[in-house]
């Protein structure tokens, strides 16, 4: 099937700050806290996008921004994912007082706004990379739990699960098997979803000075350092934000793209 | 008892002890260190008094149990404890944040909810036209946007490059409501753009999944005239997913506040819990969280209870 | 000559097919299609799913549903052309000249309306009668229809009442305005056979006393043979006979039409009974939390390779029985024994030897099969599972079981989704075999099929047994089934076996007052038989 050409300029802008991202040491101008010029500088041939509030290059701290929000934001997803899925899929399978438990915590977990919740625990935590994975990864576990317990217990009533149960099959062959093949688009989309959510997430808490600490670059940490400027007329701020956006929307294409795709295979639902 | 008003009831019960299980939760979330809050609050160069001082006014030396019933029994009599940072009284401190927020909220909300409804209803009308198109973009530039982008942009260019607004959103309570107004209007703005594509993504599914609908189809195959099937026919059974939608993208903005006050500098709750995070002031962060905890379970109660209210299966029972 | 009411010349209708990984194309649904209705005429129009049937009754509103489009010919109805008609013509015509009931009346009426309100909105609007004379109208027919308290009825919401209340409430609503034609589309589908009788003697006497025309789509053609005066044939979008219903009944001339109409002409001899391989004891089920028995003190057996039919309507508990025995939802009382074992009641404490034994295929063949596993993952692993077949002798065994279910080369590395509704099923009696059972459960598994497709799965269980020395017990509520493939039957109302023994003996009287019902509310394929049906309960409830 032909690419749409939203998916290409999504897969194209995702993959070219996944790059700069990974190859950030060998692409960087410039030292990530080098300051090599002055307070706000103008753009220039030497500073492509200018220089920051302390005279550091733009540039290079929005390269190894995008490192440090990327990496926190893969993390993070990755943990959601991981915890989200096999719990939702568990409680599913298992059913009873398993799935009760796990969901009514989950319902509880989600009557606080995540961000509240974040902030109310990084009120106590030490700021750390890895604390901030865990409580993004944790919180965020929650949506991928209920779907994808939603999708499993869609297909643990399908007869063909039944059937494997009948037939003698253990949890590990029903979940890996039978559900698993099947939740598999939903769930592909639903990682790209998160990604964004994630990278909105770690963005806003660095924005809000409780992520990502300095010296280490990170994108919404680079807004907050950049803020005062936009008063005097200096976009330096917006540069960062603007990254964050066109990340979070090319993901997004590329995730409908895949769910489209994935989806088809299994064939239209007839009329 | 009716079934329906016995159905409300349970729901309020169960939204009390859902609030009730948030406190819980968000107490423990402050508990959770491993390790001494007190050591965390004052840092490493911290002497031996000041550690005892502080776990004593924290009531540290209690059992957590013990704390959280006192904490709870506090909050239930309107006293939310006093301020690490500064001494003063939350309850005091936080009435003229909240009254603050709830002012930005409301004028967002009334200007977002009736301008997401008529445009999820043009999208509806125009479906799979250019109209709807714009909608479905709209949409996912704004879940993809951070609501700090949103607010930069618009203080660089009408605040800043334009003038037609004030950049820093501030007011007290000597204004009068037109400039309080023009002090918010950045931020309002914001705030609407923030909730405007989920509110008209969800209206535009909610009331295609009515039209689409067979009821919607005997109403055609009677030759009523569109006008009326929509507004006879779809618009009863539209309410309530409606109202869920509107309730849902409310409590989403309760959200979007925090980050929009700090973004305009704004005196409202957001910006004091944040502020207090950085201080590692707990008993206001505790107090805050629970105070949002508070709006976002209520919010979501109103939509539940419309559900009930607006079914004829419960209303009307066999 | 009476009057012309309808006319359809060359229609043509159109859909766009969105397969899958490929663009849009665009299909055509219906080819040319032509035919008259005379004013007062019943037309019935009967063909499988796909057919076009409700796709051209819809046309006679110049509807197309769901992004059907009816691009080419001419439906005049009283003389004018309407399929090219614009939006205000339609208006006016709908609702008033020609009105519709929906196969879903639950899904068809307005839950958040009373049902007065929607069955006189028509008529109102149209400006043909005042309110009062409306509620009038809609009350007689109410007690025409047979409904109870007609005069209060009509406040009632839709969901307060039953499905066949509802259904007649539809016709209510389609008849209120005094059209010229209404269009059934499939009204009694959804409804119990005992439910179907009443819900169609009504429609019948409805159309008889109002003198309107109708189109009456159905894929039954024991139904239609009863209430049309003409019967048209379709089958993939095409017209393949049109006659009287008296003609396509008793001499039909199209090889498909007499294929129909022949349907069900499997005979099939009694076994003589015989030591049982199952026996259900007194076993009595509950689902959790639910207050009553679903199952009480069931009491069946089953001969080595023979079949028990177990018929009933929906409710009847017969399902549930199948999730007795298998073990999913285990009996609070009594005992199943199988092959001179005792089961245990719980599915996950049961041997695999018992396991194996003991197979099952479903009514909807689409969801019996994981779509991500091809047809030979999906006959494969039982092979595996309980024989530990691998490699080559999986394979060849896969081929065999194949051959035997009536599928040729090629169908191994296919997925569900690239085989017919009938393939299907058949990959799923494979499934069942490849344990080498001794009792497979049949759970409604030709309801879903149309009629010819669920005659071959008939025909290839029937050569099943009698190679594999297989035992059936068959879950059903089509009595037409049951007369062509059983042995014994069991009866089952309301979580009971009302009437349990061998076919010859269960069929023929004297019967109980649930069996009576239920065997004289089967359509049967002949001219009058609704009359016939209608005047002995009559007479009956005169007699009582």
């Amino acid at each position: 099937m032909r690419m749409p050409l939203s998916a290409m300029i999504g897969l194209f802008f995702t993959a070219l700050y996944f790059l700069a991202a990974i190859f950030a040491d060998f692409i960087a101008p410039y030292g990530m806290a080098e300051i090599v010029g002055g307070v706000w500088d103008p753009i220039s041939r030497e500073h492509w996008l200018g220089t920051d509030n302390i005279g550091r290059d733009l540039l290079t701290r929005m390269i190894y921004g995008g490192q440090t929000t990327i990496f926190v934001a893969t993390m993070a997803t990755l943990l959601s994912f991981s915890l989200g899925s096999v719990l939702g899929f568990t409680a599913a399978v298992i059913g009873g007082w398993v799935d009760q438990a796990l969901s009514r915590f989950v319902d509880l977990l989600m009557s606080i706004p995540s961000l509240i919740f974040a902030l109310v625990v990084l009120s106590v935590m030490p700021v750390t990379v890895l604390v901030l994975v865990l409580v993004m990864g944790i919180l965020d576990s929650t949506r991928v739990f209920r779907l994808s317990r939603a999708v499993a217990v869609d297909i643990t009533v399908m007869d063909y699960v039944e059937a494997a149960r009948l037939r003698g099959e253990g949890n590990v062959w029903i979940i890996f098997r039978e559900i698993l093949p099947n939740a598999l688009s939903p769930l592909v989309a639903e990682m790209g979803l998160r990604f964004i959510f994630a990278i909105l997430f770690i963005s806003t808490l660095s924005f809000l000075g409780l992520g990502v600490q300095p010296p280490l670059a990170d994108w919404g940490g680079i807004v907050r350092e950049n803020r005062e400027g936009i008063v005097y007329g200096i976009p330096a701020a917006l540069v960062p934000a603007f990254a964050i956006a066109t990340l979070a929307i090319s993901v997004n294409l590329v995730a409908d793209w895949v769910l489209t795709r994935t989806t088809s295979l299994k064939g239209g639902r007839g009329g | 008892m009716s079934p329906i008003l016995k159905l409300v009831v349970q729901r309020l019960a169960l939204g009390v002890l859902l609030l009730l299980a948030a406190s819980v939760l968000i107490f423990v979330g402050t508990e959770i260190l491993p390790g001494d809050v007190a050591s965390a609050i004052l840092g490493q160069g911290a002497t031996e008094q000041a550690l005892a001082n502080l776990r004593i006014e924290l009531g540290l030396n209690d059992p957590p149990v013990t704390r959280y019933f006192n904490w709870l029994f506090g909050v239930l009599q309107g006293d939310l404890g006093v301020s690490l940072s500064n001494r003063r009284d939350i309850a005091e401190a936080m009435s003229v944040r909240l009254s603050n927020t709830l002012f930005l909220a409301f004028w967002a909300a009334i200007i977002a909810v009736p301008l997401a409804i008529l445009l999820g209803l043009v999208a509806v009308r125009y479906e799979g036209r250019w109209p709807d198109k714009v909608v479905s973009g709209a949409t996912l530039a704004t879940i993809s946007i951070p609501e700090f982008l949103l607010g930069y942009i618009a203080m660089y260019f009408l605040a800043v490059q334009y003038r037609i607004f004030p950049s820093v959103a501030n007011i007290n309570a000597s204004m009068s409501l037109g400039d309080k107004l023009n002090a918010i209007a950045l931020p309002v703005l914001v705030l609407v753009l923030v909730v405007l594509g989920h509110m008209m993504r969800m209206t535009r599914a909610a009331i295609l999944n009515v039209m689409q609908s067979a009821y919607v189809e005997t109403a055609e195959l009677k030759g009523l005239r569109s006008f009326t099937i929509i507004w006879r026919h779809a618009f009863p059974n539209a309410i309530a997913p409606v109202v869920n939608v509107v309730m849902i993208n409310l409590a989403y903005l309760v959200v979007g506040v925090v980050v929009v006050e700090v973004v305009f500098v704004y005196p409202g709750m957001g910006q004091y819990l944040v502020d207090h995070v950085a201080k590692r002031d707990i008993p206001v962060v505790q107090a805050c969280g629970l105070v949002f905890a508070a709006v976002y379970i209520g919010l979501n109660l109103v939509a539940d209870i419309v559900s009930i209210l607006a079914n004829p299966r419960l209303r009307h029972p066999k | 000559m009476a009057e012309t009411l309808l006319e359809v010349k060359n229609l043509r209708i159109e859909a766009t097919a969105y397969p899958p990984g490929e663009p849009p194309q665009e299909i055509v649904i219906v080819h040319d299609c032509s035919f008259t209705l005379e004013k007062g005429r019943v037309l019935g129009l009967i063909g499988e799913s796909g057919a076009g049937k409700s796709t051209i009754g819809l046309s006679a509103m110049s509807y197309g549903r769901g992004g059907v489009r009816l691009t080419g010919g001419e439906v005049r109805l009283n003389g004018r052309e309407i399929r090219s008609a614009g939006p205000g013509v339609l208006r006016s015509v709908r609702g008033r000249e020609v009105t519709y009931v929906a196969q879903s009346a639950a899904a068809a009426f307005n839950p958040a309306k009373r049902l007065m309100e929607q069955v006189i909105e028509a008529t109102l609007h149209h400006g043909l009668m005042g309110r009062a004379e409306a509620e009038k109208r809609a009350v007689d027919l109410f007690r025409q229809l047979d409904l109870p308290e007609p005069e209060s009825f009509g406040r009632r919401y839709p969901h307060q009442v039953s499905g066949g209340q509802l259904q007649r409430a539809m016709t209510a609503l389609a008849l209120c305005p005094k059209p010229d034609l209404v269009v059934f589309d499939e009204p009694t589908t959804a409804l119990d056979v005992t439910t179907q009788i009443d819900v169609l003697a009504a429609i019948k006497r409805a159309i008889q006393e109002t003198g309107v025309a109708a189109l009456y789509i159905t894929h039954d053609l024991a139904v239609v043979a009863q209430v049309s005066d003409e019967i048209m044939v379709l089958r993939h979008g095409r017209m393949v006979e049109h006659g009287t219903t008296r003609q396509i009944i008793e001499d039909p001339q199209e090889d498909y039409t007499r294929a129909l109409v022949s349907v069900r002409s499997i005979e099939h001899e009694e076994k003589a009974s015989a030591a049982p391989i199952l026996t259900v004891e007194g076993v009595t089920a509950r689902y959790t939390g639910l207050a009553r028995d679903v199952l009480s003190e069931i009491t069946v057996e089953i001969a080595p390779g023979q079949t028990l039919a177990v018929v009933g309507e929906s409710g009847s508990g017969k399902s549930t029985l199948a999730r007795a025995i298998t073990g999913l939802l285990p009996p609070t009382a009594g005992k199943i024994s199988f092959a001179g074992r005792t089961l245990t009641p719980k599915l996950e404490d049961r041997p695999r030897e018992d396991l194996r034994e003991l197979q099952m295929i479903y009514q909807m063949a689409d969801v019996a099969m994981n779509p991500r596993q091809t047809v030979k993952t999906i006959i494969g692993r039982p092979l595996e599972f309980y024989f530990g077949l691998r490699g080559r002798a999986r394979d060849e065994r896969i081929q065999e079981l194949l051959d035997e279910i009536e599928l040729g080369k090629g169908f191994a590395d296919r997925y569900p989704a690239e085989l017919s509704g009938g393939q299907k099923q058949r990959v799923c009696i494979a499934r069942a075999l490849a344990a080498k059972p001794k009792l497979i459960i049949c759970d409604e598994v030709t309801s879903a099929l149309d009629p010819l497709v669920a005659d071959g799965i008939l025909k290839l269980l029937l050569k099943l047994q009698k190679d594999e020395d297989v035992a059936y017990l068959f879950i059903t509520h089509d009595l037409a089934t049951v007369r062509a493939i059983a042995d014994s039957i069991a009866v089952m109302y309301q979580g009971k076996v009302v009437r349990y023994g061998p076919k010859s003996q269960v069929l023929s009287p004297p019967f109980d007052a649930y069996t009576d019902l239920l065997l004289a509310s089967v359509p049967e394929m002949r001219l009058g038989w609704l009359e016939e049906v209608i005047e002995n309960r009559r007479m009956e409830s005169a007699g009582n």
